[in-house]
């Protein structure tokens, strides 16, 4: 009852270009069923992701580890609350981040869990950058 | 199923089987000589109606299944084709989906019963076990089946309920897949969950067969707890007990009835009316309520895995109640302390159901952690405490005892009942202050609608209208894809003929083909043509719209609704207020206004809407007075317009409104009557056994 091969090949890799995503915005797309969420961040929401202490965070992880280093504006996380799998909502919540409608768990603009039932930050996917404005998911 | 038996069919074809399969033998000394208590009260036939609602979720299951399509793309669709087009596709819906909570409410009577009375004690302890199984397998099919019409709380709930696996540690990921069948719900998903909710309920019966079984080895337990000694303890079970649980039967069905005629949305959600989507999350996922007080315990523990443990154990701990209560008396009659938690545990359990229902925020995560912390130290500390504390009142010594001694006295025993209701009113009155103060005061005005109450017509002018303005306004922007045109000729519906559905129809353009040359082109409608959407696609609609897609109407006013609240919800069980949606629509329609009030900011784009959740609404005011011309006199106002094509979106949504109620009262009436007659019939029955 695994996936089949068809469903394995659909969940090829895919590619996405950043030039349209203005600063402070994001989209959306979804790569094997699931939507990853790509923000342009801002300057301030970069600051603050790196401001925190990190081992005062529930699943201590440093936002220098959840993105790229020279692409730091951009951040790349699956639109999945750790939860129980909803969808949080992109600039909402606390901690300029993401807030999950489901159970009250919020994110911060590096998609870690700042507070609520989710165990873990929002999991970064496997990506890679082809160009400055052009990434590759999976 | 109790040994041997010395029945002998008269008739030699009988007999013949019999010598070889002794099946009439079986079903004799089961369910016509089997002796059962005669003390038993009416709490007793639920047995009798759970085997009823089990056949008839079978029976109405198998044909649904014949119109149903298990593709991601088609379920939704399909599930509506079963409504509108099917032969009293409606009916079979309905009776499938009220049924499963008919089928839970009439378990969880069935199951408070046994704990009362303590029937889960020696001998019956397997028998009670059995009986968790069935109760687990009936939540798997129940979440299975809710999945199926692949609306948006279908959708959302799979989600959140499959996930509850990936807590597990290590293995949990792949348990998630191997659920999925892929990298997240989807088809494959909608697939294997067919396949098990047609599968589960023949092990259900599988399992209710060994229950039975296990019930006619140990014998029925009854309500004074004592076993049966001599003849006159029992009545056989045809045809005291047949009766007797017809009786219960019929006055169920009328309760059963009342759902599927007249509030068949009642325990739905809305939201299960939009079709599923997965980029986008309700904003408030509940489950079908008889998962509700379960689900208030998983919420209420703020860490996941804990969380999914208490939740799992909060039904699993029902298997060692027999070794958790140790008291000799079973029933509760006899245990004055102990009726006074049972009737608190009922309460804690109603309330964690409450809670369940609401958003997990401020007091509600409170009151669901002391309730949590009440519901498992019923059985882990109340229940072994009493049974080393409490002195029980003494048992009478035979059942025949028992019955001559209730002639005499009458106890009342009502402090508890007290209790419960100064508890849970309390909890209640504190969670509607607080629900008040959060939601302000924009509910939709109540309306005077044709076709509420259990008699309600559809008005054919205001349904003419109501095409008109849609045909004139809304259609700019707002499908109609479930409604075809020949819908508008059916009975029930706006009252036209055929000849003026088809000359409607051909008004239209409707994109056929391809042709011989292998081009697609238009053609005029036809009368079995569905209303042709606005836009070509999603993408195009939001593309036109400044982002918000213009949802299609068919359904509209089932899949909007707003909150009742508490006590309002149960009132409208009575009254068959089922008039949300409506409400709600033609509130939206007449509440914009240019004058935004103070502390409220609408974005550019987005204009404000008194009773649109959030206020700030993407479609510009759609109606204006006099926009719309009607020939037959009536006020050419914003009101009526609104007034008017809510009555129409209403009949699409619910085409076949006027055939339910006209059936249901004719169910109503011969349900009634039978329920006279099979009391009668009792009465006369037992005569000589009371
Ligand atoms: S699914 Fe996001 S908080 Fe529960």
């Amino acid at each position: 009852m695994n996936p089949d091969a068809s469903t394995i090949a659909a969940g090829a890799p895919i590619e996405v270009d950043l030039s349209p995503v203005a600063e402070g915005q994001d989209i959306k797309v979804f790569w094997r069923g699931k939507p990853i969420y790509i923000s342009h961040r801002t300057k301030k929401q970069i600051d603050e992701a790196r401001a925190v202490n990190v081992a005062s965070l529930p699943d201590p992880q440093s936002d220098e580890a959840r993105v790229k280093s020279g692409h730091e504006q951009w951040l790349v996380v699956i639109g999945i609350c750790t939860h129980l799998g909803c969808i949080p909502i992109a600039h909402e919540g606390n901690y300029d981040g993401f807030f999950c409608p489901c159970h009250g768990s919020q994110y911060d603009s590096s998609g870690r869990i700042r507070q609520g039932p989710a165990p873990a930050n929002l999991p970064v996917p496997p990506y890679t950058f082809v160009s400055d404005t052009k990434i590759q998911i999976g | 199923m109790s040994g041997p038996s010395d029945f002998q069919p008269s008739n030699p074809a009988l007999q013949w089987l019999e010598r070889r399969l002794p099946i009439l033998g079986l079903m004799h000394s089961s369910f016509v000589v089997y002796p059962t208590p005669r003390n038993l009260n009416y709490w007793w036939t639920f047995g009798a109606i759970l085997s009823f609602m089990l056949g008839m979720q079978i029976l109405t299951g198998v044909i649904l299944a014949m119109h149903y399509t298990p593709h991601a793309d088609l379920a939704f669709k399909s599930v509506e084709l079963i409504v509108r087009d099917v032969n009293y596709g409606w009916l079979l819906r309905n009776m499938h989906a009220c049924g499963a909570s008919m089928f839970f409410f009439a378990v969880y009577v069935h199951m408070l019963r046994g704990l009362y009375y303590g029937s889960y004690k020696e001998p019956r302890e397997v028998l009670w076990i059995l009986g968790v199984i069935i109760y687990l397998l009936m939540m798997a099919t129940g979440f299975m089946g809710y999945v199926l019409p692949w609306g948006q709380m279908s959708f959302w709930g799979a989600t959140v309920i499959t996930n509850l696996f990936s807590a597990i540690p290590y293995v949990g990921e792949s348990i998630v897949t191997l659920l999925w069948g892929g990298y997240s719900v989807g088809n494959p998903t909608l697939n294997r969950f067919f396949s098990l909710h047609y599968l589960l309920p023949f092990l259900i019966a599988g399992v209710v067969v060994l229950h039975v079984w296990a019930l006619h080895v140990a014998g029925q337990n009854n309500p004074d707890g004592v076993e049966p000694k001599t003849e006159k303890d029992t009545v056989p079970f045809t045809p005291h007990a047949t009766i007797k649980d017809m009786f219960g039967v019929a006055c169920f069905m009328l309760l059963y009835a009342w759902f599927i005629f007249y509030m068949p949305n009642y325990l739905g959600d809305a939201d299960n009316y939009i079709p599923a989507n997965p980029g986008v999350t309700p904003p408030h996922i509940v489950p079908e309520w008889y998962y509700l007080p379960f689900y208030a315990i998983l919420r209420s523990i703020p860490n996941k895995l804990a969380g999914v443990i208490a939740m799992f154990s909060a039904i699993i701990i029902l298997c060692f109640l027999p070794w958790l209560d140790a008291a000799k008396t079973k029933s509760s009659k006899y245990r004055p302390l102990a009726k006074q938690f049972f009737w608190i545990f009922v309460a804690v359990c109603i309330l964690l159901g409450y809670l369940g229902a609401q958003p997990p925020e401020g007091i509600y995560v409170i009151a669901g952690r002391v309730l949590t912390v009440c519901y498992f130290a019923y059985f882990l500390i109340v229940l072994p405490l009493l049974s080393r504390i409490e002195t029980p009142r003494p048992v009478p010594n035979s059942i025949s005892d028992a019955v001559l001694a209730k002639t005499g006295s009458r106890s009342t025993p009502m402090v508890s009942t007290a209790i419960v209701l100064a508890l849970a009113g309390s909890l209640f009155a504190g969670s509607i202050d607080s629900a008040k103060a959060s939601e302000g005061s924009d509910k939709p005005p109540g309306n005077k609608w044709s076709f509420s109450g259990p008699f309600g017509k559809y008005d054919r002018g205001a349904l003419q209208r109501g095409l008109k303005v849609y045909k004139e306004v809304c259609a700019n922007c707002h499908g109609l894809s479930y409604v075809a045109f020949r819908n508008l000729a059916e009975p029930g519906g706006p009252g036209y003929s055929v000849a003026q559905a088809a000359a409607f129809a051909s008004d239209y353009k409707v994109k056929d083909g391809p042709n011989d040359a292998g081009d697609m082109f238009e053609r005029p409608g036809r009368p079995a043509d569905y209303f042709p959407s606005p836009f070509p696609n999603e993408q195009a609609a939001r593309a036109a719209n400044g982002g918000a897609a213009p949802p299609d109407l068919s359904l509209i006013t089932k899949a909007r609704s707003y909150g009742r609240g508490f006590p309002w919800f149960i009132f409208d069980f009575f009254t068959q207020y089922q008039e949300q949606g409506p409400d709600y629509v033609a509130a939206v329609l007449q509440g914009f206004d240019d004058h935004v009030p103070e502390g409220v900011t609408i974005p550019e784009g987005s204009y404000y809407n008194k009773y649109f959740p959030g206020h700030a609404i993407k479609m510009p005011k759609p109606l204006s007075d006099g926009q719309v011309t009607y020939d037959d006199g009536s006020p050419t106002t914003v009101a009526q317009y609104a007034k008017d094509v809510t009555t129409f979106l209403m009949w699409t949504a619910e085409p076949h409104m006027e055939a339910r109620k006209r059936l249901g009262f004719q169910v109503f009436v011969f349900l009634i009557i039978f329920a006279f007659l099979m009391y009668f019939t009792k009465k006369k029955v037992w005569a000589d056994s009371h």
